[in-house]
């Protein structure tokens, strides 16, 4: 295969055909945010926040999943860029709890987004805990919609498909087929969406209870009522 | 010799009544023993005269309008009695067969709709007889290189509003490596206010075929599919019959008239996502998957369809196709400007004295659609905007009437050309109020997937809402304005991008009505209570619910 050749931020450089925007950034050691993006994931560019200019592009191009071509001039960090990349992450933490998400944080604060703008009291997507299996819990609260676990547990990884996408718009979330609690659903708890989730919307349901302050005991407790009421000897 | 009784049948004639219609005159022609035939037609254009009659006697024509089944007796009456009792000389639409006497119909130039309410568009036999099928059979004479040549000199674009030379894309698709090919027509019209492309497939279904057929040779395609939102029944089964047709007289199946080209149908119904109009989301809703757009490139002429070439045009582009190889591309292109040749169809709605369906030569100015065709505003009240392209498209004013019909003229001013939805309105509408109806429209119909679109279009929706409601302040509007820019330069597919362009031309032209709403608590139309209202943020929350829930 031969290479290509294009000019990033102004400094020329040759890349294997067939890289992205964002490899052949990262070979300059150019730091463009992602949040969505799973290196071992087909890019599904929803975050937006890898955002670049290509010179005489319509819109402006995501760096993950866009191929590099000949004579490409590409701006990483452009006043533009910068402007969409603050509007997207106010965006996202004016409609999610972003408290497990340190990285985004991060890129929050590192571009100044004012999610005050929106108005002083913020409504964020609510949606109920779902705590209906023994493994993690699912707090959907927390969910950027990044597509990880779905990625994950489909034809990325597990090709188990037990959750996918539901609903749309501002309404749209992860869950199970129908909605149906999780041990009704085809998952095989293989933990390869909650090791994906950037955002602590899944997680091991022991470390959540642990955080809610509820102790070992305790949660095992609760974990055997549970289990006794499903199978019918409560008593 | 048999008369000719012609009743506009498509789905607006139908929602007018002319199925009544047709039942009153076939029991008038029993009942006077009349050597007369009735023809479902489909839809002249005037739908503001529906449900139409036409009779056709010794060859003088004369169309009526409204006409109801009270009035049949009478309009027969002027043909084959000698009565006059009660009727009114105002129901006659045009008495001449050109119609040159109608100026809704006298204006337009009609080639893609050309069969509309001409035909039956249940008969094969009546499109064969008007020509149907002559430019297959003369394009199966061409080389599939020369077609490309032939489309690419009349300058015809996509009509589904981007206006990319179909010509181009043509040859991209044939030069695409992989096989089979794929052709789609995007018939997935879901536009408020628009139905062009209904319009067309009910009145004239083979011209569709006819110019998918000729495409299909130009790239070497062998599978066709027809992408039709299943709220088009009358139009799904239409197709069903036209294809059914011209399998069986042989332009469809195996070997279409001894040329050796292979080509099959397929229909597919949309479930009624507006994002499935988006080219990429179309394809993954045929492939079976959810309706969600993916990034472009690879552009689906190179790696569309189960990652094969594939092409995909509007309804409208295909339809245009059969004219062009019977008359010729310098034809075509003469109706038009330099940039784009031939005629667009808008539907033209709101409060309009005449709506429907109108078909004019590219670079018609703006005013004379909407004046001299469309009459302009309903009476007493005085025009105020056109929308163009829908929620996608842009609002302009009174003053910039005199702007061309044309790609490039109507996208200097922030509008769109669009799929050919063309709605007006008169001074009763809030232009706040009118940009938050669409931004309504988009935030529901957004698929979700990213989050300029997911997020972004809601806290559109929400800021107008604070200002229709007198809460916003300045700083709220120029908050609008930046989110209105990072929503058009962030999103992922079409939506998106052009789901600010409400808003922004609404600003650009009617930002003292924001400024009104804003400034002084008040709403120069008179449309938006001003009262503070329910908190807006409420629309917020997000819902959640189980399919069980859904059928409580």
């Amino acid at each position: 295969m031969s290479d290509v050749t294009l000019t990033i931020d102004g400094q020329l450089t040759i890349v294997p055909q067939g890289a992205t925007i964002l490899q052949a950034a990262r070979r300059l050691d150019k730091q463009i945010p992602t949040v969505c993006y799973h290196p071992h994931f087909t890019p599904p560019s929803l975050c937006r926040v890898c955002v670049v200019e290509v010179e005489n592009a319509r819109v402006l191009a995501p760096a993950c999943s866009r191929i590099v071509e000949n004579g490409m001039r590409v701006q990483t960090d452009s006043a533009r860029v910068q402007r969409a990349r603050k509007g997207l992450l106010e965006m996202l933490d004016s409609a999610v709890d972003l408290s497990d998400a340190p990285e985004i944080q991060a890129y929050a604060n590192a571009y100044g987004a004012e999610p005050a703008r929106y108005g002083a009291q913020i409504k964020r997507r609510a949606f109920p805990l779902f705590d209906d299996n023994p493994f993690y819990i699912r707090d959907y609260t927390k969910c950027i919609m990044c597509w990880r676990c779905v990625q994950a547990c489909g034809e990325d990884a597990q090709y188990t498909f037990a959750i996918h996408r539901a609903g749309r718009g501002f309404d749209a979330h992860i869950a199970t087929f129908e909605n149906v609690p999780l041990p009704e659903s085809t998952c095989v708890y293989c933990g390869n969406c909650v090791q994906a989730c950037p955002s602590g919307a899944l997680k091991p349901r022991r470390e959540y209870w642990l955080e809610h302050g509820l102790d070992l005991k305790e949660l095992a407790r609760v974990s055997q009522l549970e289990r006794r009421e499903k199978s019918g000897d409560a008593k | 010799m048999s008369s000719i009784i012609r009743v506009g049948a498509s789905t607006c004639g139908l929602a007018a009544g002319a199925d009544q219609v047709i039942t009153a005159i076939s029991r008038q022609i029993e009942r006077r023993q009349l050597n007369a035939q009735i023809q479902r037609t489909g839809c002249l254009g005037a739908c503001h005269r529906e449900p139409l009659v036409e009779v056709l006697v010794d060859g003088v024509s004369v169309l009526y309008g409204p006409i109801t089944p009270e009035r049949v007796p009478l309009v027969l009456d002027q043909h084959f009695g000698t009565g006059e009792r009660g009727f009114q000389s105002d129901w006659i639409v045009s008495r001449r067969r050109d119609k040159s006497d109608y100026p809704f119909l006298a204006r337009q130039v009609k080639v893609t709709t050309q069969l509309c309410g001409i035909i039956n568009p249940h008969s094969l036999d009546d499109y064969l007889a008007n020509g149907g099928y002559q430019a297959l059979r003369q394009a199966l004479k061409y080389t599939p290189e020369e077609i490309i040549q032939l489309i690419k000199a009349s300058n015809l674009r996509g009509r589904g509003g981007a206006g990319f030379p179909t010509g181009m894309k043509w040859e991209i698709t044939r030069r695409a490596q992989g096989a089979p090919k794929y052709i789609i027509c995007n018939a997935d019209e879901g536009d408020p206010g628009a139905f062009m492309d209904r319009t067309m497939i009910e009145g004239d279904p083979h011209r569709l075929l006819e110019g998918m057929l000729i495409g299909a040779y130009a790239m070497g395609a062998t599978k066709g599919y027809l992408y039709v939102r299943a709220e088009y029944p009358l139009a799904v089964k239409m197709l069903r019959e036209a294809i059914a047709a011209a399998t069986a007289y042989g332009v469809v199946g195996k070997n279409i008239l001894g040329s050796g080209m292979n080509f099959e149908f397929f229909i597919k119904e949309g479930a009624g996502a507006f994002v499935c109009g988006e080219e990429t989301a179309l394809m993954h809703s045929i492939e079976g998957y959810r309706g969600m757009p993916t990034m472009r490139p690879p552009y689906p002429s190179e790696h569309g369809l189960w990652g094969l070439p594939t092409n995909i045009n509007n309804v409208e582009t295909f339809a245009s196709v059969p004219s062009i190889i019977l008359n010729g591309p310098t034809w075509f292109a003469s109706i038009g400007t330099a940039q784009s040749g031939g005629t667009k169809t808008f539907a033209l709605t709101g409060a309009i004295k005449k709506s429907g369906l109108v078909e004019a030569p590219i670079g018609m100015p703006l005013r004379e659609l909407i004046f001299e065709i469309g009459g302009g505003a309903k009476s007493g009240r005085e025009f105020k905007a056109v929308q163009l392209g829908g929620p996608s498209g842009g609002c302009l004013p009174a003053a910039l009437l005199d702007t061309r019909i044309d790609y490039q003229d109507l996208k200097a001013t922030g509008a769109i050309m669009g799929s050919g939805g063309m709605v007006t309105v008169d001074d009763t509408t809030c232009m706040v109020d009118f940009a938050r109806y669409f931004l309504a429209f988009t935030q529901d119909e957004s698929c979700g997937k990213c989050v300029p679109c997911r997020v972004g279009t809601r806290k559109l929706l929400n800021l107008l809402t604070k200002i229709t409601r007198g809460r916003a302040t300045e700083r709220d509007v120029e908050h609008m304005e930046s989110l209105c820019e990072t929503v058009r330069l962030g999103s992922l597919c079409g939506l998106g991008q052009t789901a600010p362009n409400p808003i922004l031309t609404t600003l650009k032209y009617f930002k003292d009505e924001y400024m009104a709403h804003v400034l002084d608590h008040h709403c120069p139309a008179g449309v938006c209570a001003m009262d503070g209202g329910e908190p807006f943020e409420l629309l917020a929350s997000a819902k959640i619910s189980t399919r069980a829930e859904e059928l409580a």
